[in-house]
């Protein structure tokens, strides 16, 4: 007891503005790990179900075993995904006290949704994995559509609650500073709802596509040519070549809405500086003391972006008061990061595509498979660059226009000792999932797979 | 009853299925880590492994579900207790993700040292987690968290009443696992019914005698808790003694089955009893349910949530646990190449 008492001693401390940045790293780290894992979540019993339903439906072993091996796979993603979830929702208390005690009855409703779809893919998924072999085939089957349903309603859920903090609505502020009046629909439906939602949906499914078909495209080019591997590539990364495309449309709307309704992220995102008509995109580059420096620009390309025209009039940095602006320099880089990646996923998903329509086998070339190598590389920086670009460019703002982050932040101090803590914990974990994974896979590669040896399907009892 | 009034029931209701289910979940591994070495503990461990493995996801959203309603439904309040019982708040989440990922490893670790490592991550956690997650229920019944918010981060968890509690939620939890093993023993592991049979009565005593000691405490520490457990609270009080006396008994003459619905009658009693004492207080000890509640649309929202989620999840839970009693959720996707491992003695 005294240990610890000694341990929390520090953290007794008031609250500095290093324990503001070390409470917005700590909230950083854990939901760019989470959010990995919420990905598989989502995407992966759905790609599963897709392998089973082709496995039944024509009696194919292989497809049965990727099936069975994947839910393997989602016993320890979910699992993991499911505590660091949790911490969220403490950490959102603990680290963000202002928010939740000011905002939390608007802001707490999609999150009480939420609760709703994350129970029943807890029990779903214990089903679907317990009852291989003592479920009938359908049966089993069956017990998998509630985890893609509950995967869907839950990022719906949870991604209205970040849109909220982007277009916060649904609530009337009462003279005592507290809210007065919810309206819940509002504020699940809000303004930022209908495009944040399908653009982390479609992420989920590219996220997990991607990287499983990277695995198998690394197998294939170490030699494992059979179709048990060729279908483990081809299932994922087709799911995830249909999003692509799909995907970079629903960011294009979104980043129209956001030249509408947040001008300031559009300002920081594109390292607009003056606001007119005919400002340049700029590719790379970065701001230094108010100059666009080391960038390649395109001229009149942001206008014409943000409204079909050359001559649409784009609002600058220059019209955000200064104690207003985000860290452009970070959202811009994110940004181009996250589009660089999606315009190199898409290229992949046509060249697949290109090959196919040409009769050719894609898997029989060494270079789209290395390409393809990466593809699970590149969707996860694309996502997590498209996390900051959303989160940094709200900066100062954790409630848009209404709340500061820095007014948000707990007054408890010594967060830097929490943060080094937190960070130690995620990166054990995250190493011992890696490990238990590959474990896994040698396991799988080790055991030779013929037609003769399948004790794998579903078997009724 | 009044919107808020009919949300805080939830509240508690979700409190009182958690520290059954939850319970029953940290007890399992608190068993875990006393169940001896790599060989004597086997049989055992495989029927913990059997027991939680598919449903420790569902029994631990109830917590989740607790927290969303809370910051919800009682805003102020979930400031109020997040910002003064931070540390061990915080020391219960990194216990949660310990235990859940531990378990989960376990599971799918071949190697003899890595299942051992992963095993104690498992155990370790499962005993502490409870304990500070009744810490901080100590410092909220005890009146330790102040309206506004920012209370001493010590003293508001380590005081006379959360240790009892901590230690109550530990007792308990290993109470009830130990009946639910018992009976689960019966089904499928004959051999080590026994054993959990005994641990029943045996975490009984310790169970029941804590939570006479913590009235004594509570006398001295929190008064006012204690008068209400001896005063609207007591019906509750009185029969979480008389349910925990009869599951003893039961215990005692083999009735596996009622023993486990005593069991989990005495301290389902204890936390709707709790809630009964503090009653119409949601942070003693000025901070009533009304005055803390969110605005009717937010109040209205989660009665349809919560009726939802009955209507959802209820169905779907009772699936659940029907399948697992019988016996249609033991295999697993790696279930072949588990049972394949030669278990070594240990060195």
């Amino acid at each position: 007891m005294a240990h610890l008492l000694a341990l929390s001693m520090p953290l007794l401390a008031a609250a500095t503005p290093a324990d503001l940045v070390a409470a917005r790293s700590q909230m950083a780290l854990t939901l760019g790990f989470h959010i990995v894992l919420a990905c598989l979540g989502v995407a992966l019993p759905a790609i599963m179900l897709i392998a089973e339903a082709r496995g039944l439906r024509r009696g194919d072993q292989d497809a049965l075993l990727l099936a069975r091996r994947w839910s393997s796979v989602v016993a320890v993603t979910f699992a993991v995904g499911a505590v660091s979830g949790t911490v969220l929702s403490f950490e959102l208390g603990i680290l963000w006290p202002g928010l939740m005690g000011q905002y939390g009855a608007a802001f707490g409703i999609p999150f009480a949704v939420e609760g709703i779809f994350f129970f029943v893919e807890a029990i779903f998924v214990a089903i679907y994995i317990y009852g291989w072999d003592r479920l009938s085939p359908l049966a089993h089957f069956l017990s998998g559509i509630p985890i893609a349903i509950a995967g869907l309603g839950g990022t719906v859920s949870v991604v209205a609650a970040n849109a909220w903090m982007n277009q916060p609505a649904g609530f009337t502020m009462g003279a005592d500073g507290r809210i007065s009046e919810v309206r819940p629909l509002e504020v699940i439906f809000n303004g930022a709802t209908w495009y944040e939602v399908p653009h982390m949906l479609l992420a989920a499914y590219m996220v997990t596509g991607f990287l499983l078909a990277s695995v198998y495209a690394i197998g294939m080019l170490r030699g494992r040519r059979d179709a048990y591997t060729r279908l483990g590539f081809t299932i994922p990364f087709v799911v995830a070549a249909i999003a692509a495309p799909i995907q970079i449309a629903v960011g294009d709307v979104a980043a129209r809405e956001i030249v509408k309704h947040q001008p300031a992220k559009f300002a920081a995102m594109e390292l607009v500086t003056e606001t007119g008509p005919q400002r340049p995109i700029v590719l790379g580059g970065i701001l230094v003391d108010g100059e666009v420096r080391y960038g390649l620009e395109i001229p009149g390309l942001v206008s014409f972006l943000a409204g079909f025209d050359v001559n649409t009039v784009v609002i600058g940095l220059d019209q955000v008061p200064l104690d207003e602006q985000p860290p452009a320099n970070v959202v811009h880089l994110a940004w181009d990061a996250m589009l660089a990646c999606g315009f190199a996923l898409l290229g992949l998903a046509a060249w697949f595509g290109l090959l196919r329509l040409r009769r050719r086998d894609p898997t029989e070339s060494t270079w789209f498979l290395r390409g393809a190598s990466i593809a699970g590389l590149l969707a996860i920086v694309a996502m997590e660059a498209g996390w900051i670009v959303t989160e940094v460019r709200r900066q100062p703002w954790i409630v848009w226009g209404r709340l500061r982050t820095a007014d948000a932040v707990t007054a408890a101090g010594g967060i830097g000792i929490s943060l080094a803590a937190v960070a130690i914990l995620y990166l054990a974990l995250g190493i011992a999932t890696i490990v238990v994974l590959r474990a896994l896979s040698r396991r799988w590669n080790d055991e030779t797979i013929s037609a003769g040896d399948l004790p794998y399907g579903p078997t009724g009892k | 009853m009044t919107p808020a009034e009919s949300v805080a029931v939830v509240l508690w209701l979700g409190t009182m299925i958690y520290a059954v289910f939850g319970g029953a979940d940290f007890g399992a591994g608190l068993w875990d880590l006393l169940t001896g070495n790599d060989r004597r503990g086997k049989a055992q461990r495989e029927l913990i492994d059997r027991a939680v493995g598919p449903v420790w996801e569902a029994n631990h959203t109830w917590l989740i579900f607790d927290l969303v309603i809370l910051w919800s439904a009682f805003p102020g309040a979930f400031a109020a207790i997040t910002s003064t019982l931070y540390l061990p708040l915080a020391l219960a989440a990194v216990g949660i993700v310990l235990r859940g990922s531990g378990f989960a490893f376990r599971k799918l670790s071949l190697r003899l040292t890595g299942r051992r490592a992963f095993g104690l991550t498992f155990a370790v956690s499962s005993v502490v987690t409870p304990f500070f997650l009744g810490t901080v229920l100590g410092g909220i019944a005890s009146g330790r968290v102040p309206q506004a918010g920012g209370g001493d981060p010590i003293v508001s968890w380590l005081n006379p009443t959360s240790i009892v509690i901590g230690l109550l939620a530990v007792a308990a939890g290993a109470y009830i696992a130990a009946a639910f093993l018992t009976a689960d023993a019966r089904r499928s592991a004959p051999t080590v019914v026994d054993a959990f049979r005994q641990r029943t009565f045996g975490a009984g005593v310790v169970a029941g005698g804590i939570a006479i000691a913590g009235l004594l405490v509570l006398r001295v520490d929190a008064p006012r808790l204690f008068e209400g457990l001896t005063g609207p609270g007591l019906p509750f009080v009185a029969g979480s003694v008389v349910a925990g006396s009869v599951s003893l008994a039961l215990c005692v003459v083999s009735d596996a089955r009622w023993t486990r619905a005593f069991a989990v009658t005495a301290v389902a009693m204890i936390v709707l009893g709790w809630g009964v004492a503090q009653y119409p207080l949601l942070l003693p000890p000025d901070l009533t349910i009304a005055a803390a509640a969110a605005p009717d649309g937010t109040l209205q929202a989660l009665t349809v949530i919560t009726v939802a989620a009955v209507a959802v999840i209820g169905p779907s839970l009772a699936l659940l646990f029907w399948l697992q009693q019988h016996r249609r959720l033991e295999s697993h996707p790696e279930g072949q190449a588990l049972s394949r491992e030669p278990r070594r003695p240990p060195p």
